[in-house]
């Protein structure tokens, strides 16, 4: 019991510091708060200052709140108030422990007025203020505020606020901030060849427009360093360049490559050209559509995962769609591939119309989930979500292809078939059921390759068409019936598309890789990976 | 020789379509110019058009016949070659407007004006004369065929692998003549005609003039092919469709034989769009997309490959269809068309004309020819399938 009372009253003791500074706080911003209320605006702008030197975390609230007209004071002078409740019944409130005040008059109070330079000197203040908020956004928001509007006032401000901010990429920041806050001052030479370096280890494209500013005004001794400085970033902007060329042609070659596998592997097991293959993609979108408005519709909590549910449907849907055309079509014509191609362009040309009967002519909207949405920088690279998912994703089905190909034996009897379609018949393989179920396979990878372009591209009936013929480059490119040549082919028209872009423009660009590959092709008739031997020439 | 050529190129079933097309050429126009309009045996001009736009598919048809039925190559290209021969018949029509532009200048045509162009390309010059571009509609696509067949068939790309290349090629000209800084008039094409050889584009006349040309071009196309396909080079043609690795084997050039029919199938497809574009009055570069191409497979499918009448009728049929279902129900055209596609791959893949041929000769004719139609059907190399 003693011993309970003992640590009670110590407690105790040990709380009382907390509470007394607690209230010694509020002690010394009430009075600043309440001489907002007194005198005319020159005093008020002194009052507001010495708010904003108090370092109060109140302090950006009661600002903002004075900014927008809320702050109340009795006629007879008093304590500032804070309105709350409507104009007609107002109510009043301490404005910085929220407490109601009682025995107000509504009639004797008058609106703690301000005027537009006083405005300004607010919103200023509130910009500094951000620099120590807690909150890691508005100091990082406040400093690149501060970098791209660089005030020489600020600079004691980006100081004090170095000093204590422990996150990396807002130091760095802060750090740029004050670099070109420094160079607009009259500090030291020295000085100021440390900001150059600094702005121009960013090596961004806002680095060099600070810099290229800064030559104007630079004394003629540190212009040397500061062209060298914007010449080291330009040489390091055409590197990133490239590496953000790569990254788009990396992601059209993942584009191409969804489309493009399963065409490959019909082509290759079954030598069927399917030119359905295009609307197989689009129905695949299509099932995205419809599983996203059913997602949102029955499981609303779900709906931003509702790609999860559409993967594996549009695998189905065109999956089974495709089993259906080979047993009702294709099986019939396995001895004339070139009417294949006829009769499948004849079933691209119902679906398109089927589906445009169904959901109408015009696109459908598939919204991107929000873990999908928005871009992040990786050194000088803009990388958009999106994009990013979807290469993850097309490796992903090219590993799953890949091990469904060389470890089941479902690949090996497809294997055998695509080297030998005899030999593999005499050792007992089921050809005609290898035939059906790899058609289905690669009409079920087409529709994922749908839900990924469903992401990135308008859903409409004639999405199919836009990805056909680039399919079959990629596919006669790569070599038919091997996903290594699928993926080669993909990645090098791809990238090649990217890299042509710049210099000769999108459909230039197109135009030389479709008379590059027709070049090609007489060198190499049967792709980059050829099968060789006997399956060659029967 | 060349008579002898000509002549032993006719057999009774080509005579009596070249006979035919002569009387269409003839009554047609005469039937429309000379009759009155309310007569019961009038040809209105729209129908006469209609039908001129009609017999230019057909040769186009015609064409693709040469090469797939007789030669084994199926193009998904041949719409580029038509598209060529119509965009040199158009730059000739262009020139011819003159200083009649809404721009006037008497030099550049009217989308060169708009698009700020200084001076004619070079490309452009000669198109004022019409023997220069009578020429070039058969010299432009003569020579991308040669090219392209010259490249492709000596490095032995055959099957699907050269049909989706022709589908590139076309392709790859959709997305050129698009572009407005090719000097071709980008996606608005060539239009707006005023008079061909002096003649008013417009009257009566000329269209009469146009199709009763359209209808002599498309029998002498068949009587050259007749020509051709039964001539000796006509047999070994069939053989390298039939068995190209035996004829090569043999000692024939295959390459030669295939470029050979490859340029001239070119040609004929070239002036099937050069007589396609005064009559319908405009060219764009939709011309060359890659399904106009694959339509011109099926009316030659539907008609009937490796008989030459079959591509004529097909066409016919085909687009007559066509007119019909857009114009009443638009919403089944898509779907009639890509069921003639599967329906006539599975169940008639003679066509119209080869299946009538194939229950009409069997029971009179000589066991030989039924023997040859059946070869004819199962023509594919079956090397890709495998």
């Amino acid at each position: 019991m003693y011993r309970a009372i003992k640590i009670f009253l110590l407690t105790l003791c040990l709380a009382m510091p907390a509470f007394a500074t607690a209230s010694k706080a509020e002690d010394t911003i009430h009075p600043l708060v309440d001489a907002l209320g007194v005198g005319d605006f020159p005093e008020r702008e002194v009052a507001i200052k010495a708010l904003v030197a108090s370092k109060d975390p109140h302090v950006g609230k009661i600002l903002q709140e004075l900014s927008d007209g809320l702050l109340f004071v009795n006629q007879d002078g008093g304590p500032v108030l804070l309105q709350g409740g409507t104009d007609d019944a107002p109510t009043f409130a301490d404005p910085i422990s929220g407490e109601a005040a009682a025995d107000i008059d509504p009639d004797a109070m008058v609106k703690v007025k301000v005027n537009n330079s006083l405005r300004g000197v607010i919103s200023a203040s509130i910009g500094q203020l951000t620099l120590l908020s807690p909150d890691r956004g508005a100091r990082l928001a406040a400093a690149q505020g501060m970098l791209k509007d660089a005030d020489p006032s600020n600079i004691d401000l980006l100081n004090s606020a170095l000093a204590e901010e422990k996150d990396p990429e807002v130091k760095k920041t802060m750090e740029a901030a004050r670099a070109v806050v420094l160079l607009k001052t009259d500090a030291s030479p020295a000085d100021k060849k440390a900001a150059i370096d600094t702005i121009a280890a960013r090596g961004d494209r806002d680095a060099l427009t600070i810099l290229m500013a800064a030559m104007q005004t630079a004394p003629a001794d540190l212009q040397p360093a500061i062209q060298k400085d914007m010449d080291s970033i330009n040489d390091s902007l055409a590197l990133w360049d490239v590496a953000q060329n790569i990254w788009y042609g990396l992601s059209l070659s993942s584009v191409l490559m969804l489309a493009a596998i399963g065409l490959s592997i019909t082509f290759g097991v079954m030598g069927v050209v399917n030119m359905a293959h295009g609307e197989m993609v689009m129905l695949g979108a299509y099932t995205t559509y419809v599983v996203q408005e059913a997602v949102t519709t029955y499981i609303p909590g779900l709906a931003d995962y509702s790609l999860a549910f559409a993967v594996p449907s549009a695998f189905l849907f065109t999956g089974a769609v495709g089993f259906v055309i080979e047993r009702t079509v294709i099986r019939f014509l396995y001895k004339r591939p070139l009417e294949t191609l006829l009769a499948t362009w004849g079933i691209s040309l119902i679906l398109q119309q089927l589906v445009r009967s169904i959901f109408g002519p015009t696109n459908r909207e598939v919204r991107n989930p929000s873990w999908m949405s928005g871009s992040f920088d990786l050194g000088g690279l803009d990388i958009t979500w999106n994009r990013l998912w979807i290469i993850v994703f097309a490796m992903v089905v090219f590993v799953a292809l890949l091990f469904l190909l060389k470890r089941s034996s479902f690949g090996l009897q497809m294997r055998a078939v695509t080297q030998n379609r005899r030999m593999a018949s005499s050792m007992g393989i089921r050809t005609a059921w290898v035939d059906a179920f790899t058609f289905a396979l690669g009409s079920g990878v087409a529709g994922m390759a749908g839900v990924a372009l469903s992401q990135i591209d308008n859903v409409s009936p004639n999405l199919g068409q836009a990805y056909i013929i680039d399919s079959f480059m990629v596919v006669v490119f790569g070599g038919v019936g091997n996903l290594w040549g699928t993926l080669v082919g993909a990645m090098s028209l791809g990238i090649l598309n990217k890299f042509l872009e710049p210099y000769a423009g999108a459909v230039l660009g197109k135009i030389l890789v479709l008379v590059l590959i027709i070049l090609f092709i007489q060198k190499r008739p049967r792709g980059l990976f050829a099968l060789k031997g006997r399956a060659v020439e029967a | 020789m060349i008579t002898a050529f000509l002549l032993r190129s006719l057999d009774r079933k080509i005579i009596i379509a070249i006979l035919a097309l002569i009387a269409v050429a003839v009554l047609v126009p005469a039937s429309n110019l000379m009759t009155s309009p309310d007569s019961a045996l009038h040809v209105p001009t729209y129908v006469m058009s209609l039908f001129g736009k009609y017999l230019t598919y057909a040769l186009l048809a015609l064409a693709l016949d040469l090469v797939w039925g007789f030669c084994g190559i199926l193009s998904l290209g041949h719409g580029a070659f038509f598209a060529l021969g119509g965009y040199a018949m158009g730059m000739y029509l262009m020139r011819q407007i003159g200083a009649r532009g809404s721009y006037g200048n008497p030099i550049l045509p009217d989308f060169m004006v708009f698009l700020n162009y200084k001076a004619l390309p070079w490309f452009w010059y000669g198109f004022d004369h019409f023997w220069f571009a009578a020429l070039m509609v058969l010299l432009v696509p003569g020579l991308l065929a040669y090219v392209f067949g010259w490249f492709a068939f000596r490095s032995r790309v055959n099957g699907v692998y050269l049909s989706i290349i022709t589908q590139a090629m076309t392709y790859a000209l959709l997305l050129a003549f698009f572009r407005n800084d090719m000097g071709f008039g980008g996606n608005n094409g060539l239009t707006d005609f005023k008079d061909i050889l002096g003649y008013n584009i417009q009257a009566d006349g000329t269209r009469a003039a146009l199709f009763a040309l359209t209808a002599l071009f498309l029998a002498l196309a068949l009587l050259i092919s007749s020509g051709i396909v039964r001539s000796k080079f006509g047999k070994v043609l069939v053989g390298v469709r039939d068995a190209e690795s035996r004829t090569r084997f043999l000692g024939y050039r295959v390459e030669n034989i295939k470029l050979f029919t490859f340029v001239v199938s070119a040609m004929m497809a070239g002036v099937a769009g050069a007589l396609y574009v005064p009559q319908v009055g405009i060219i764009n570069p939709g011309e060359f997309a890659p399904a106009n191409s694959i339509e011109v497979v099926i009316w030659t499918a539907v008609g009937g490959r490796a008989t030459l009448i079959g591509p004529i009728i097909g066409a016919i049929l085909v687009n007559g269809g066509k007119t019909i279902f857009t114009g009443l129900f638009p919403e089944v055209w898509l779907f009639a068309l890509g069921g003639l596609f599967v329906a006539v791959t599975l169940f008639l893949p003679r066509g119209v004309v080869g299946t009538i041929a194939h229950y009409g000769t069997s029971g009179r004719k000589s066991r030989k020819e039924s023997v040859a139609a059946e070869k004819g059907e199962s023509d594919e190399p079956i090397q890709a399938a495998e």
